[in-house]
């Protein structure tokens, strides 16, 4: 039996840790570690409301955005602040911005060298690429294009300073693209720099900037001279240009990557998914979502109704004090701090990471587009269904397939498409409701020494379900609680031994080599970790037990 | 300007001479586009090395370096594979685990003194830094081995320069700035994170002219960091004449007046955001009727909160 311990895990926002016991080339067991604490939630405390969303923000730069989302929400839902329409379609109209940043990044910057070989694109010859390109992409390139991207990666190579290629496991049996469909994709690994810079333009349109938007706030956004017809109608050019980009390239890729990669379908699945739901295209909520909220149960392509009261949070294997799970509502968070944290070194038979085991019903869940696109499928989205179905036709594989680490880098290439496409139609009401006079953006409210409150602030994001919870006294915040996607996903073991979503996805995957084990690297990025907000849920100076009600 | 921060002379101290370090000043010139009387350098640049260029990341967000990849001139794929040898930066690196490790071993034991280390976040020092580690080992052992090996040490965002958001009160972790926590001299890209384009512009600065820019007494290149917002604000005709939005949402934001009574802080806070604006140009806080926040700020989260109102 081998352990293996992948630390630092690269292509991924924080720092996570992963360890796994390897028996007959499978992994047998596994430990996820988050290996940073930041301790947002105890700066949170004593602070003006208002300021929650951003200084939540903060929690991640990559997913940059959707903290501040819900940061506003959960203010909103302690005060009872109803936002008005334009407001609730900015907010959407820059989501979606996000998300088309978001998702594609995660395909060619994050995730796409664990399938991708750079090294054997040198052995491609141009002209096949092209026709490659011409066969399967709706972008394709010429020979031309191909004998200089081909020159360029060959004269990199040689220079002996491979920069961020250096070192990775290159040559892993396990890498099955032809060499062509490898060129093919450093292509658009690099296009996609470009792709992205332009998404994140889009949503500095009404969000002033990115990373860490601002044009935010509880009541509603800031713009309101800003919605006139100049900044609607290039946030219309842009996105017609990311959904050509999705189209033609993201989605082209992602199956033709899977062509190859069949065998990952029936590798790293789980059973039980979890997603609050967002999109919001009424008053009402969660009625209204786009993309509904609900639970898929025990592999069960079913919906199951989510009733958000049930969450629980487990310390057992965290570096907290405590022994039973509890609600984020009234969670207890003891963190083992100097001598008694024995220098926050994993040890996989007690305690070994800052993240605490969010549970639902007991169950472990995962969240994110995975969990998105299941809970769609069957909860009425028309859009998702037409989308899963097609490309699990173009697959040849049946629905079984999508609960697997290749289904979940396909839903979020389909939830992406899908969610771009609604853009157009939000845009489309967002002029509607101008052109009726109604140019109301924010909804006026009091907040001084007598305010009291406690709300729920939840938005399915890039990587899944998001909640804050948050309680105000006196006019200042009393305290916060984030539960994040990637503690969802991350989190470990609980007190019955029920392991987190990315470790259960990690048993049963076979490793050819333990000195190189690429194959953990693929399960681990197709959740799409992002650790700096998964790792600060936590109070460490005060053994309060907080008060909190859940809407 | 701090004799420190004159690279050439450092380089030249470890061993490295000034020619070497003109050869990849000309490499940058050609790729840069910069102008022709660069061209005798360029030649002797063919056989120049890109310059490594270690990015470590600590107490953060990711925030800042998602900001760099959103630069466009040059665009960020061309600065990490032509311009510059990017050996170690978790976020878009290959290399995982043991042999992440390794890469950055060798860029410290071989090149000596010749990389240049960015640094993103802040460094935990409370319990010996145990609040944040890579590879079992702690953050401020490793901002220390890397950052007194380098030729300089680039600090990005307010965190590595400041602390920023996990040393904001009662600062749970003891969390501290790269200078404070190692004792060594940075430049300081302050900011929220920083704007690309001020990151790129003092990259190109170093390898161009030899030297760091020069820096306020924050160790905030001047370059970008000399500009109060207030006094290149788009909206600071309606200060003057006292036209203010009072309530999000009202006559005074439809019609673009000044932030200052919902809290801007654009009048204690230096940048130059109401110059080279966000994401090429496309906007800024204030340009999306938001206050600033002074997130280029030593001590902002604290110093300028609560954001939205008043500083009385
Ligand atoms: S300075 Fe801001 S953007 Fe940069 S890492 Fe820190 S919190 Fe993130
Ligand atoms: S909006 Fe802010 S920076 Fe601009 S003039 Fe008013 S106070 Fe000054």
């Amino acid at each position: 039996m081998a352990r293996v311990v992948v630390d630092p895990i690269p292509r991924i926002e924080g720092h996570l840790r992963i360890e796994v016991e390897i028996q007959n080339g499978k992994v047998k067991d596994a430990w996820s570690s988050g290996t940073l604490f930041r301790g947002l939630e105890i700066i949170l405390q004593g602070r003006d409301p208002r300021d929650a969303h951003l200084l939540t923000q903060r929690s991640c730069g990559v997913c940059t955005l959707v903290h501040s989302l819900a940061g506003v929400r959960a203010v909103e839902d302690a005060l009872k602040i109803q936002i008005p329409p334009n407001a609730r379609i900015v907010r959407n109209l820059t989501h979606a911005a996000q998300n088309m940043h978001d998702h594609p990044v995660h395909f060619y910057q994050l995730c796409a060298l664990d399938w991708v070989d750079v090294v054997s694109a040198l052995k491609a010859e141009p002209g096949k690429t092209a026709d490659l390109s011409n066969a399967v992409s709706g972008r394709p390139q010429s020979k031309k294009y191909y004998e200089g991207l081909k020159g360029k990666l060959k004269a990199f190579v040689d220079s002996g300073q491979l920069g961020p290629f250096a070192n990775a496991y290159w040559g892993h049996p396990d890498y099955k693209l032809p060499p062509e469909a490898n060129l093919m994709a450093v292509g658009h690994y690099l296009d996609n720099l470009r792709q992205q810079v332009h998404a994140a333009q889009m949503t500095a349109i009404w969000g002033a900037k990115n990373p860490h938007l601002q044009g935010h706030l509880p009541g509603g956004v800031t713009v309101i001279q800003q919605l006139d017809a100049d900044r609607i109608a290039h946030y219309l050019y842009m996105l017609k240009e990311q959904i050509a980009f999705i189209e033609e390239v993201y989605i082209p890729d992602l199956l033709a990557v899977a062509g190859f990669y069949k065998h990952w379908a029936k590798i790293g699945g789980n059973k039980n998914f979890l997603a609050f739901g967002d999109f919001a295209e009424g008053d009402k909520e969660p009625e209204t979502f786009y993309f509904p909220r609900g639970a898929i149960l025990n592999g069960e392509l079913k919906l199951a109704p989510v009733d958000v009261s049930k969450i629980t949070e487990d310390v057992s294997h965290a570096w907290y004090e405590g022994d039973k799970p509890l609600h984020p509502s009234v969670g207890e968070t003891k963190p083992l701090m100097g001598d008694a944290l024995k220098g926050a070194k994993p040890d996989t038979n007690g305690k070994y990471t800052w993240l605490k085991a969010p549970r639902y019903e007991d169950k472990v869940m995962e969240v994110g587009p995975l969990a998105q696109c299941l809970v769609s499928y069957v909860g009425g989205n028309k859009e998702i269904k037409e989308n899963v179905d097609g490309a699990l036709k173009k697959l040849q594989v049946g629905p079984d397939a999508l609960f697997s680490t290749l289904g979940r880098l396909a839903a979020r290439g389909i939830k992406c498409l899908v969610n771009a496409k609604r853009a157009e139609k939000w845009t489309m009401d967002l002029i509607e409701n101008i052109k009726k006079g109604d140019t109301k953006t924010f909804t006026s409210y009091k907040l001084d020494e007598s305010t009291s409150g406690m709300g729920a602030g939840l938005a399915d994001v890039a990587r899944g379900s998001l909640g804050h919870w948050i309680n105000i006294e006196k006019g200042k915040i009393k305290n916060y609680q984030q539960v994040v996607p990637s503690t969802w996903n991350l989190g470990p073991a609980d007190a019955k031994g029920q392991k987190g979503p990315v470790e259960n996805a990690l048993i049963g995957t076979p490793v050819a080599d333990p000195k190189k084990p690429l194959e953990i690297l693929r399960t681990v990025h197709s959740f799409d970790p992002c650790i700096a907000c998964a790792v600060h849920v936590i109070d460490p100076h005060t053994n309060e037990v907080y008060k909190f009600r859940v809407s | 300007m701090d004799k420190s921060f004159d690279v050439p002379e450092r380089l030249a101290v470890k061993g490295v001479t000034r020619r070497d370090f003109m050869k990849f000043c000309g490499f940058m010139a050609t790729v840069l586009g910069l102008p022709l009387s660069f061209a005798p350098r360029i030649a002797e640049a063919v056989a120049a090395k890109r310059p490594t260029v270690v990015w470590l990341q600590f107490a953060e967000c990711t925030g800042c370096a998602e900001s760099f990849i959103r630069t466009t001139y040059p665009w960020a794929a061309d600065i990490v594979l032509d311009v510059l040898n990017v050996a170690y930066f978790e976020t878009i690196m290959a290399a995982a685990g043991d042999q992440a490790e390794q890469v950055l071993d060798d860029v410290v034991n071989k090149e000596k003194g010749k990389y240049i280390a960015i640094m993103e976040g802040a460094i935990p020092t409370k319990d010996n830094g145990v609040y944040g580690q890579i590879h079992g080992k702690t953050f401020l052992e490793i901002a220390k081995k890397v950052g007194q090996n380098a030729a300089a040490v680039i600090c990005v965002g307010n965190c590595a320069c400041s602390g920023g958001v996990q040393a904001a009160a009662p600062n749970p972790t003891g969390a501290k700035s790269i200078a404070e926590a190692t004792g060594l001299k940075t430049v300081n890209l302050n900011g929220c994170p920083p704007n690309a384009d001020n990151m790129v512009a003092t990259v190109v600065h170093f390898l161009l002219l030899g030297k760091l820019p020069a820096l306020d007494d924050k160790g905030r290149p001047l370059f970008a960091y000399q500009y109060l917002i207030h006094d290149n604000c788009e909206r600071r005709g309606h200060f003057e004449n006292e036209e203010f939005v009072k309530e999000f949402g009202d006559e005074g934001a439809a019609k673009g007046w000044c932030l200052y009574k919902v809290g801007c802080k654009g009048p204690e806070t230096h940048n130059n955001c109401p110059i080279i604006k966000w994401n090429q140009g496309t906007n800024w806080p204030i340009g999306a009727g938001h206050p600033c926040i002074g997130c280029s700020e030593p001590g902002f989260w604290d110093n300028m909160s609560p954001f939205y109102v008043q500083k009385s």
